[in-house]
């Protein structure tokens, strides 16, 4: 990923020197012309066209502003209820992620779900222990997102 | 075009005094610590961002002035604020704070267990 990154902006440059002009166009133009090579090019290398990754942490980011809103939204409707008739409690959701960083993401992506605020993750980096605010309800539904966030981290991270 | 553009800078504004109020109430109406936080990591942090974002944007289509430290103060909100939630919950959780009374369900409890089955 970084190397095919790298290899592009040398080609970048190469072209700056071929074609002797030293702007941020001609850069531009090098960088679209040397994405095209490395297209070509791309069963030669290890991972992924790096491509496919930057769309994939656009689209996280998304996702991640969308639940934002949903998450403000739910939280409005609980706060300015007349009556607190919710059911909070903790429970335990397992997860596959490995590395730190991208349990760090889950953790706040779940954090800034609706109803849902990680409490604790446990020392194998293999169960987060989540707060929700609607226990009975919720239980079925959040899971499901989670399994969407966990693939859509997954697919950053592939 | 700039009335909308003034249209959109009101409405942000509005939201974000909106979700701030909507925070100061939770505090007060929710009953334990967690669901407190519930209300605070989130409806502050979107509060915040679009208060922050009608800056901008005021700034930037009003007087033409690009101000970019408020679009990294947008970013850093939104980096920073659920981790603050976490930590103040697990502080909560494991300082002994009860969960309220009408909880449901407590699977931290069984963090102990786990953990010296797993250790082994």
């Amino acid at each position: 990923m970084a190397f095919q990154f790298l290899l592009n902006i040398f080609l970048a440059f190469v072209w700056m020197f071929l074609s002797v002009s030293f702007t941020s166009q001609s850069f531009i133009i090098g960088f679209l012309l040397s994405l095209a090579i490395l297209f070509a090019f791309r069963r030669f290398f290890s991972s992924r066209f790096y491509i496919h990754r930057v769309i994939a942490v656009i689209s996280l980011l998304f996702l991640f502003i969308k639940e934002l809103i949903m998450a403000n939204i739910a939280v409005l409707k609980t706060i300015l209820r007349p009556k607190l008739d919710f059911k909070p409690g903790i429970f335990a959701l397992p997860t596959e992620l490995e590395t730190n960083w991208e349990i760090t993401l889950l953790a706040n992506l779940i954090t800034l779900t609706p109803g849902t605020l990680v409490t604790d993750v446990s020392y194998d980096n293999k169960i987060l222990y989540i707060h929700a605010i609607d226990i009975p309800d919720k239980n079925e539904a959040i899971d499901e997102i989670k399994n969407s966030f966990e693939k859509a981290i997954m697919e950053v991270s592939r | 075009m700039t009335e909308i553009i003034r249209f959109l800078i009101g409405f942000l504004l509005i939201v974000g005094g909106f979700l701030s109020l909507v925070t100061a109430f939770g505090l007060l109406r929710l009953p334990d610590v967690y669901t407190r936080n519930h209300a605070a990591s989130k409806s502050a942090t979107l509060g915040v961002m679009s208060i922050l974002l009608a800056t901008f944007l005021y700034f930037y289509l009003e007087h033409g002035h690009f101000n970019s430290r408020l679009i990294l103060a947008i970013i850093f909100i939104f980096v920073t604020a659920p981790v603050a939630g976490h930590l103040i919950a697990r502080a909560a959780y494991h300082s002994g704070v009860k969960l309220w009374d009408k909880s449901v369900q407590d699977d931290l409890k069984n963090k102990k267990e786990y953990e010296q089955q797993n250790s082994n």
